[in-house]
């Protein structure tokens, strides 16, 4: 383009026409249909002129519960891709065997197997737990809002923002090839020249911040904004996770954040924290990672415990058994997963007292899980059980959960380990617990709370579709991956030569198959209960008979939440409220101060992309200008005082009146 | 203000316009000058340690100063940061003894697995090989 090459180096630093791979039909295809997918979605905003609407009623907006929203759209669409990701793996594994080296070159699926791991924990599982948490706390605790409103819009952005890093990586350039966790001296600048890792550790950077700043703001919200009377022993259940899932980040993401810091030297300024050579020790990278690794597993199966607690009582029309015990081994998991995290490494060289100490820690984590798995089963004792979906996903959950829980016991024993490390009956193992306790989690909380955030209920039909094809899509799909490990197969193979194992692959295959039908029909069932949401629709607010306060509000609740604020005098405070025969207050309404929406965030978190962007691609002009450009915004917006306002009375009084009226119709 | 600060944690601080009745104890002048001063020490005696070669040993004057590191650490959370078991209901001090004990678990964890990781190694010379159990 230039014809002078330093021009074009200083311009575009490392990027060239090389790293757009229109050489390669599969993410041709991918691009163009992206492409178009993204045209349509751009044009059909336009045509309907909702863009000033989506700008200041969703982007721009400090409400907790839009920003939740937003999380869950971003987790699920990032689903998608992780999904595509596992499936082009398995067909893969299918069918190369042999002489047929199968569709995908080994470099290529080096880097599918890497995003797949990428994607579906940090940029799914992570904003669709950070989702749930974000919508529902708040309104279990009697809050208007969370402690710091611009910090969590701020959050969501740079989350955004990291995936969108990851996903460019798809069509600029490449990914790492390195799996998930990006282990020297693999990812050192030495084995891995390109722009793979560089997106990787960029990608993680910029939604980090976004997972730490939620962490802290989380914490803030339940530790000082709670209802009157609600003392932390009244706490519903999933805000007692949610609390200790938010410890777990703040404590556990900066030690992520560092180790990459320190990687991020090694290859851009030639230190030798991680290499081979001149002092380095790759073995200290694996170390520090996994002290914020083994907590990462908590922050996600956290708050799946706590949806479960909250359905499962609501659903047995009981009070969940053993509340303290549930507290305490919630608790008891937080410390007790900083204590475990060479199970990982156990083959690295450790001789046996260390071996020994982490296999033990690693048993004991197991005894405060099983006790939670018979509160939930007493809970369910004599209760007047209500299939709906929500308690299908707890029942699939406890059978499931509590195989993947006995394969971890097998895997903590360090001979056993030995054995099976890095096996695909590890993957196995991981996928179970992952699958069966979070995404099973996550689905059950999505069906249980969509009609508090949207106003109707989801479709029965086709949520029990949707978790009959995820159940035996799981089963099918892993149970062979048990078989594989334990004849020795060992994981991120993209080729085999024995035949005999291939008709274990398939059948895997033919499960990952059901599981996209289980994901398609959760996406009929959205598009389904939207079509139907008049005949859906839930006007009382309280459609499963809930115990806690987020159901004591309107469905979908007014901006400010609760126009009057609960006082709290048991444990399962709206059930409480209902057994005293609580009456709707009709007046008395007073002003509500509520946080204003700003720009900012979205602004910070582009800048902040752009920086990883330049930061990738060595264009240090842009990395110079976007990084000036952050701190301009940054303290352009200190100087914003026009940060807060009052929903008038009568305002709160109009809306508060429509609600019950439509009450009074019912 | 003990008090106040554990009504506010119940009931004060759930609405929204209250931003000022913070729980945490803002300290007085008498505080920091007391801060001021003991931090001022704290840093002479390390100086005074290091420049007359107080000790003779390194290693003993490395230790020392370690100590008196800590003690300043602690000065500083206590006349700056305002830590005491009352403030903010006792959150701060349950936060900072949480963070104390994953920083030891991580710290000693680290350097034990670290050191422990030739362990398992294949033996590298004749001599290696014969010190084999």
């Amino acid at each position: 383009m230039f014809s002078d090459p330093d021009v074009q180096q200083f311009i575009f630093g490392r990027l060239t026409w090389e790293a757009i791979p229109y050489h390669d039909p599969i993410l041709l295809m991918t691009f163009v249909a992206v492409a178009l997918g993204g045209i349509a979605l751009l044009g059909a905003v336009t045509y309907f002129g909702k863009w000033g609407y989506l700008w200041n009623e969703w982007f721009t907006s400090v409400d907790h519960k839009k920003i939740g929203i937003m999380y869950g759209i971003l987790a699920i669409v990032m689903l998608l891709r992780g999904f595509a990701d596992a499936i082009m793996m398995l067909t893969q594994k299918a069918i190369a065997f042999g002489p047929n080296e199968g569709y995908l070159p080994p470099h290529h699926f080096d880097q599918v197997f890497t995003a797949h791991g990428v994607i579906m924990i940090f940029f799914f599982a992570m904003p669709l737990v950070t989702a749930v948490m974000n919508f529902v706390m708040p309104l279990q605790i009697g809050a208007r809002d969370v402690a710091f409103p611009f910090l969590n819009n701020f959050s969501f952005w740079m989350t955004a923002g990291g995936a969108a890093i990851t996903m460019l990586s798809l069509f600029v350039g490449e990914f790492a090839r390195t799996g998930w966790l990006a282990y020297p001296p693999l990812s050192g600048a030495a084995y891995s020249p390109g722009v793979g890792v560089d997106y990787y550790i960029w990608g993680l950077q910029v939604a980090g911040v976004g997972t730490t700043l939620s962490g802290i703001n989380l914490i803030a919200t339940i530790v000082k904004m709670r209802a009157p009377g609600m003392t932390m022993m009244k706490l519903p259940v999933f805000t007692w996770t949610t609390l200790c899932t938010n410890i777990l980040i703040v404590a556990a993401f900066p030690v992520l954040t560092a180790t990459l810091t320190l990687l991020t030297l090694d290859r851009y300024v030639g230190t030798h924290f991680f290499t081979n050579d001149l002092g380095g020790n790759p073995m200290m990278y694996i170390n520090l990672i996994w002290i914020w690794g083994h907590p990462e597993v908590y922050i996600l199966i956290l708050p799946a415990f706590g949806i479960f607690s909250e359905v499962v009582s609501t659903f047995c029309g009981k009070r969940l058994f053993g509340y303290a015990s549930m507290v305490y081994a919630t608790v008891v998991i937080t410390i007790l997963s900083y204590l475990v995290w060479l199970h990982h490494f156990f083959t690295m060289g450790s001789g046996a007292s260390v071996n020994a100490f982490f296999g033990i820690t690693t048993m004991i984590i197991s005894i405060p899980t099983g006790a939670k798995i018979f509160n939930w089963l007493f809970t369910m004792y004599r209760g007047r059980i209500r299939y709906e979906v929500p308690m299908l996903w707890t029942i699939g959950f406890m059978v499931t959960f509590v195989i993947g829980g006995m394969t971890g016991v097998l895997l903590a024993v360090p001979p056993a380990d030995f054995v099976l490390h890095n096996g695909l009956f590890l993957i196995a193992h991981f996928h179970n617990v992952i699958i069966g306790g979070v995404v099973f989690g996550l689905m059950a909380g999505i069906n249980y709370w969509w009609p508090k955030a949207f106003g109707y209920k989801l479709d029965h039909f086709w949520g029990a579709t949707s978790f009959w094809f995820w159940l035996t899509g799981f089963y099918f799909t892993f149970m062979p991956m048990y078989v594989l490990g334990l004849m020795g197969v060992t994981r991120r193979l993209n080729h085999f030569d024995d035949p005999s194992l291939q008709i274990w692959f398939m059948i895997s295959t033919f499960g990952a198959c059901l599981i996209a039908l289980g994901i398609a029909t959760f996406i009929i069932q959205m598009v389904v209960s939207f079509m139907r949401r008049h005949e859906l629709r839930d006007v009382t607010g309280d459609p499963w008979q809930g115990r806690t306060l987020e159901w004591s509000t309107s469905s979908p609740p007014p901006d400010y939440n609760f126009a009057f604020t609960p006082v709290i005098h048991d444990l399962d405070a709206w059930w409480d409220m209902k057994r005293r025969g609580h009456s709707r207050p009709t007046e008395g309404y007073r002003p509500i101060h509520m946080p204003k929406n700003t720009s900012t965030g979205i602004f910070l978190s582009g800048l902040s992309t752009v920086l990883a962007f330049a930061l990738i691609w060595y264009i240090w002009w842009l990395a110079a200008a976007s990084f000036i450009g952050l701190l301009v915004v940054a303290i352009a917006h200190t100087f914003n005082y026009k940060r807060d306002f009052y929903i008038p009375a009568e305002e709160v009084m109009r809306s508060e009146n429509r609600r019950n009226q439509a009450l009074a119709a019912e | 203000m003990s008090a106040q600060s554990e009504r506010q944690n119940t009931v004060e601080h759930h609405d929204t316009d209250d931003h000022d009745d913070a729980g945490a104890h803002h300290g007085s002048f008498k505080d920091y000058l007391i801060g001021f001063f003991l931090s001022a020490v704290l840093t002479a005696i390390p100086f005074w340690i290091v420049i007359y070669d107080v000790f003779r040993n390194p290693m003993v004057g490395a230790v020392v100063i370690l100590i008196f590191a800590f003690v300043q650490i602690v000065v500083h959370m206590v006349y700056f940061l305002h830590l005491n078991s009352k403030s903010e209901g006792g959150w701060t001090v349950l936060a900072l003894i949480f963070t104390s004990i994953l920083v030891v678990i991580t710290l000693a964890g680290s350097l034990w697995v670290m050191s422990h990781l030739d362990a398992n190694m294949m033996p590298m010379s004749p001599a290696h090989m014969r010190s084999m159990p």
